[in-house]
């Protein structure tokens, strides 16, 4: 069973996030980039069930789809336990073209389990994974906040409106990851970033790909109005604006 | 060319994100000058389905099969693209939710059609189609443009009025042929919960941090959600500790939640937790540290402890609620 972990190198959640060129891009100066935070918790679970020796799961790869500069951050994964790493040379435009460059090296070289968090945190798409499925024709499941196998079969936990499902699709699949799924994001010990050094990582060249979609203009949220106090020992207070004022209950 | 409108339901009521999604589809096909087409998958009857003609679908069509009760993204989307090219249709509205997140990426590969996801507002121009959506967690909004001949929209959990726009819909049944071998997704266990608010549906929502100090005090807080008919959510911390199942995580890589009214009790307001409650309509914040960041999102704030102000909230709505 071989594990194929989809990772997008994304400002580290806490950014204060600022635009340049006109508000047509952001400023990427002093941004410290990171593991997507599903895709990290997605590697993390596929790291658990290849310490399990019961489920077959014999590696785990990632992949990354971005330009040489994001190198650090498929070293992390590999610090952090991936055994090998597969690099689609591009600047990713937009979610059709990252899952057509993913797709097409999945056709290629095999994998039955292929992990994708839920969404990215810079565009939230949310696209990606499922556009793999649809690519190579197999199943998917979404919002997974639980997986592993019983007698080589997967069994999976999704997240409905509601409560959740606990459902079985046949490999290979894509899991398109949310949280649960693992507990915390493993943190690479310095033997792994030793090891990390000399794990392979491969190159592939994209293919020609149109994307869809693209951003043309950033806009920051609308600032809210300041905040009204009330004290503390008035909450009838409280209650009147929100009946008479804001009009929410 | 219509725009066609994928509806979701739940025990043969729709959701109210599916007057939510017509309502924004109208707004849509008034721009383009067209009409509205809503989709129904499940058992849903008659005098249900025709309530989406008060927002404005002229034509509702009916997908009825027992094979289709279980949500298989490759056979619903499968389906959905028969319809859409049946239709005519040139934009597909569907809902910003795991179902919504399932469906919109296959259809998008069938149709070729670009998506927009999580949008907020009606689109900003026609030529070129340019979309409003949210972008770093709700810390920028981007001008998306759609390049494909067929665009597919998904919109955002309540971030869209409600707006009544009567017609005379009619209903067009459909039984599809439903190849029993297609579908891949066998549901071995629902646990469902049971006669709570959904939380992702809620118009009031009353969520509790990490002051309200252990699993011990949520006593009051929920007896207020229960008094305002809210749903009942935590920050982080608070479902990493085990004080309430994580399922009530909101934030960026928890839940994602837009109600009217948002109660923050015993929330500081990181970053991560305002990616989750940001685009609420109306937060209150009830906080003991006058300077935490939620104050800056907060309209309305009291400065207290959780643990003395919420008594005295509850005993004030039971006042007014008399």
């Amino acid at each position: 069973m071989k594990i194929l972990v989809c990772i997008s190198n994304v400002p580290d959640t806490t950014t204060k996030i600022k635009f340049a060129e006109g508000n047509t891009s952001v400023d990427t100066t002093g941004i410290q980039w990171v593991i997507n935070p599903w895709d990290e918790l997605s590697l993390t679970r596929a790291l658990e069930l290849k310490d399990d020796t019961t489920t077959g799961v014999k590696s785990v790869t990632v992949i990354h789809v971005g330009p040489a500069a994001s190198e650090p951050t498929i070293r992390k994964a590999l610090a952090i336990g991936a055994d090998d790493a597969i690099r689609v040379n591009a600047v990713s435009s937009d979610a059709w073209f990252v899952a057509s460059q993913i797709a097409e090296v999945i056709k290629k070289e095999q994998f039955d389990v292929i992990m994708c968090g839920i969404e990215s945190s810079d565009y939230n798409g949310s696209i990606v994974g499922g556009m793999i499925s649809e690519f190579l024709g197999i199943p998917s499941v979404s919002a997974v906040s639980g997986i592993k196998f019983e007698n080589g079969q997967p069994i999976i936990i999704r997240e409905i409106d509601g409560g959740k499902e606990v459902v079985s699709v046949p490999v290979p699949f894509v899991a398109i990851v949310q949280k649960g799924i693992a507990k915390e994001p493993r943190i690479a010990a310095m033997r792994g970033i030793m090891m990390a050094r000399s794990k392979p990582v491969k190159l592939v060249e994209p293919v020609q790909v149109d994307p869809l979609t693209q951003i043309v203009e950033f806009e920051k949220p609308t600032p809210r109005a300041a905040c009204k106090f009330i004290d503390a020992d008035s909450p009838a207070l409280l209650l009147d604006l929100l009946q008479n004022e804001a009009k929410v209950i | 060319m219509s725009v066609l409108v994928y509806t979701e339901n739940w025990d043969g009521k729709f959701k109210k994100l599916s007057f939510e999604l017509v309502s924004y589809a109208t707004g849509v096909a008034k721009m383009l000058n067209t009409t509205v087409t809503a989709v129904s998958i499940g058992k849903v009857d008659e005098n249900e389905l025709i309530r989406l003609g008060n927002y404005g679908a002229n034509k509702i069509i009916n997908v009825n099969s027992d094979k289709l009760t279980v949500l298989d993204s490759q056979v619903y989307a499968s389906l959905l693209s028969e319809i859409v090219r049946k239709e005519n249709a040139s934009v597909i509205i569907i809902s910003n939710n795991n179902t919504g997140k399932s469906i919109a990426p296959r259809l998008s590969v069938r149709l070729k059609a670009g998506v927009g996801s999580g949008v907020s507002r009606l689109p900003l121009n026609l030529n070129p189609f340019t979309v409003y959506k949210r972008t770093y967690s709700g810390n920028a909004f981007a001008h998306l443009v759609i390049k494909s001949d067929i665009k597919i929209l998904t919109l955002a959990q309540n971030s869209f009025d409600l707006i009544e726009t009567p017609s005379n819909a009619t209903i067009e049944n459909m039984n599809p042929e439903i190849d029993g071998s297609l579908l891949k997704t066998v549901i071995k266990d629902i646990r469902k919960q049971s006669g709570t608010i959904l939380l992702t549906d809620a118009d009031i929502v009353v969520s509790g941090g990490r002051g309200m100090k252990s699993a011990d005090n949520w006593g009051p807080l929920v007896e207020l959600a229960k008094l305002l008919g809210a749903a009942t959510a935590c920050s982080r911390p608070v479902s990493d500790e085990g004080w309430r199942p994580h399922e009530e995580h909101t934030g960026q890589t928890g839940k994602i939640i837009a109600p009217n009214l948002y109660i923050a009790v015993g929330i500081s307001g990181a970053t991560q937790h305002l990616a989750g409650i940001s685009s609420s309509k109306y937060i209150v914040a009830i906080n003991s540290d006058k300077n935490a960041p939620i104050f800056e999102v907060a309209q309305y704030g009291i400065i207290g402890d959780a643990m003395k102000v919420l008594p005295k909230l509850v005993e004030a709505v039971k006042e007014i609620k008399k």
